[in-house]
């Protein structure tokens, strides 16, 4: 192994401060340096920002239909919407994005119908979009897992010379988990336009960052594997998009992957099924208020001149009507076929799915007076060939 | 010499293995082969020997040292048009792998009714027999069949080597292929070019269909895998001494051949299951159950298991008291209430 020396390894290192365009207040800020990367065009940013507010009314209003019992379970993103856009607003169209359980917001940023990505949170089956019709992966529930999948589909498109980039999403406490050193070192050793983007929330469920790590941050686990890596504000949507804009367009050409820690919070407690308050004060996540991503971009655009009060309207109503699409689609019960429980294990059923196939389907044309009493007698076994 | 000249050639099966990912990476140019030490070394056992060289390092190739990371990189391939061929070195470095394994390679056809199929094929040296350290003998099939959405393959003979590995690559459901590892270097006349021809025109390697290696008429003997041989051994002997022992290649655990088995035990009425995993909670425990749910009418005696004991795999030095063995075998054989007969 060669010795690299200080000067040939430091672009690895991430910015002492993390990189941010826009302070809380909504004003460009010039304190914190910000290397090379690009502020976006206002059109870009407005073109974000009516995301953002779409992506906040839609976490809002499945923590809503969670409460009415719509739906399972929600873990939101309330406070992360700034990554949950920039992650999908970086990427083109041939390009692939591996989001976990709590990216419902950038599933649906990357196109996918909104009723169809709550199919896994309102339990009719486990996920409920094709993936390859928005290049957009399942929703990872296994930490760190999918980090890996991002890699090879990008190795299965390097080796054929196809022009993809993978963004690949995971929490600050799946940076704990084997997979994602693995994944990491895979992309590096491999060269592989993959996009890593950590969304730090500070909290994996009730466990606190430093509880997760002491490393200075966890951006400066990238040079670890070879790899540049960057911490960003991740509630300034302008600095995200322009840190994920130069880590895509540097892998598209044939740069390699790349890390981005992106440092937000985690505003509800990890799904409705948690109670908060047992690990974190109030104060604390007031403190976050200020610096909500919403505000802080609202304010800038507002003091640009090019956010007006018709545009806020036109916003607000175009994340009503996904709201209320929401609400339509998930208050309307939904159809399950028992028959699908053994359609999809296998590509070519095997006689054993298909015999308990023929059990359930026997079970379910009885007399319904007859069907408690069979289902407590069905042996899981299967029936007699 | 003349004579051997004039006979079909022996094939290892490590050789017929090896032929079948050639075959496999000539005929569809999505076939990759990756793992630890496949590359340039072709393999601890040699069974990925030359295939870098053959196909280049895009098409065979070492990865670093991570179970897991083999296997999840595999999932993301697969998703996007390969074939993926992954060896683990050994049955148990394989466990590393097995998140991705159960939660992913085994249930992402399913999570999304079908749109995502993931046609790839994780290649385990398994089983004992061959004296070696801890963690190289595992039998861990049982581990695999109870996951639904794998297939799982046992090869006890060359010819199923080749064929069935044929079979594994071309499925479109991942497959977990059991190999061996004390019968790598057993070698049978057999023809591979045939084998190719036959399988490349009828595309049938078995999958799903247990064979009958040996006929009997006394006692049915349900093997798999480093099974197989110590079975037909014990039928060999058993003739000799006047009893008729058929032997039963189970060959794919996933799909199981309850036909064939169902009606072999139900003409001898015997049946004795082989196994090297230990016993409890087995798969020899499944086959167990199922032939006693639908052969009981017809079995003359309790269906028997010799498996392993229930201790983790022994060292080299005690690993023969642990192995289902000849003498074993015919002990339970001849317990199988004859006298009533």
């Amino acid at each position: 192994m060669k010795h690299a020396t200080a000067e040939q390894t430091s672009f690895m290192l991430p910015s002492p401060q993390p990189v941010e365009f826009i302070d809380q207040d909504g004003r460009r800020q010039r304190e914190v340096a910000t290397r090379d990367y690009e502020l976006p065009g206002v059109e870009k940013l407005l073109r974000g920002y009516q995301k953002l507010v779409a992506g906040r009314r839609i976490n809002d209003q499945a923590s809503a239909l969670v409460r009415q019992g719509r739906m399972a379970v929600y873990p939101s993103s309330h406070g992360q919407e700034a990554c949950q856009v920039a992650a999908v607003e970086c990427l083109s169209e041939q390009d692939w994005l591996f989001p976990t359980y709590r990216d419902s917001v950038a599933v649906m940023a990357r196109g996918v119908d909104p009723v169809a990505v709550m199919e896994l949170l309102r339990g009719s089956w486990h996920s409920g979009y094709d993936p390859y019709e928005h290049k957009v992966a399942t929703q990872s529930t296994p930490l760190a897992t999918q980090l890996l999948h991002a890699v090879g589909v990008a190795h299965a498109a390097k080796l054929r010379g196809e022009d993809t980039v993978v963004v690949a999403l995971c929490g600050d406490g799946a940076t704990s988990e084997g997979d994602f050193h693995e994944a990491l070192n895979f992309a590096a050793v491999f060269h592989l336009p993959v996009v890593f983007l950590i969304q730090n929330n500070e909290y994996a469920i009730s466990v606190p960052l430093r509880q997760q790590s002491v490393a200075p941050s966890l951006a400066h686990k990238a040079i670890g594997y070879g790899m540049p890596g960057e911490r960003v504000d991740g509630n300034d949507y302008a600095a995200v998009l322009a840190v994920m804009q130069h880590a895509v367009d540097r892998a598209r050409n044939g740069g390699g992957p790349f890390l981005v820690e992106a440092h937000t919070y985690r505003m509800m407690a990890h799904t409705n099924a948690d109670d908060a308050t047992r690990y974190r004060s109030e104060e604390e996540v007031r403190a976050w208020d200020a610096r909500d991503p919403l505000l802080r971009l609202r304010a800038y655009l507002r003091s640009m001149g090019v956010l007006h009060d018709d545009d806020e309207a036109a916003f607000a109503a175009s994340a009503e009507s996904i709201a209320a699409a929401l609400r339509t689609g998930l208050n309307a019960e939904v159809e399950v076929d028992p028959a699908d429980l053994f359609r999809f294990v296998f590509a070519e059923p095997t006689p054993q799915l298909m015999e308990q196939a023929a059990m359930l389907a026997e079970e379910l044309s009885r007399p319904a007076g007859d069907a408690a009493s069979a289902s407590s007698a069905g042996s899981a076994s299967g029936g007699q060939p | 010499m003349t004579e051997v000249l004039t006979q079909t050639p022996t094939v290892t099966f490590a050789k017929a293995l090896n032929a079948a990912m050639a075959d496999a990476m000539r005929a569809d140019d999505s076939v990759l082969v990756f793992g630890e030490d496949v590359g340039k070394l072709g393999g601890v056992f040699r069974v990925t020997d030359s295939l870098a060289a053959t196909f280049g390092d895009d098409r065979c190739f070492d990865t670093p040292l991570a179970e897991s990371g083999i296997a999840g990189m595999a999932v993301g391939m697969a998703m996007n048009g390969m074939r993926p061929v992954l060896e683990m070195q050994f049955d148990a470095f394989a466990y590393p792998a097995f998140e991705q394994v159960v939660s992913h390679i085994a249930k992402m056809g399913n999570r999304t009714k079908g749109a995502i199929r993931l046609p790839l094929v994780i290649r385990i040296p398994y089983a004992g027999g061959i004296g070696g350290v801890e963690h190289h003998c595992d039998s861990s099939e049982a581990y695999y069949a109870h996951t639904p959405g794998l297939i799982v393959l046992a090869p006890a003979s060359v010819q199923d080597a080749y064929l069935m590995l044929r079979g594994a690559i071309d499925s479109p459901d991942p497959v977990v292929f059991l190999e061996p590892k004390k019968l790598y270097f057993a070698k049978e006349r057999v023809d591979v070019d045939e084998l190719r021809v036959r399988y490349e025109s009828n595309r049938d390697a078995g999958i799903g269909r247990a064979a009958i290696v040996r006929p009997g008429t006394d006692v049915t003997l349900l093997a798999y895998g480093p099974s197989v041989s110590v079975a037909l051994a014990a039928a060999e002997t058993a003739a000799g001494e006047g009893r008729s022992l058929e032997v039963i290649d189970l060959r794919s655990l996933v799909p199981f051949d309850d036909a064939t088995v169902t009606a072999a035990v139900r003409r001898t009425g015997r049946v004795v299951v082989i196994a090297e995993a230990p016993g409890f909670a087995s798969v020899a425990s499944e086959i167990v159950a199922r032939v006693q749910e639908r052969c009981f009418a017809s079995l003359a005696a309790p269906v028997r298991r010799v498996t392993g004991f229930d201790i983790p795999y022994p060292a080299p030095k005690l690993e023969k008291h642990y192995l289902p063995g000849v003498d074993r075998i015919l002990d339970v054989v001849d317990e199988l209430n004859w006298e009533d007969a």
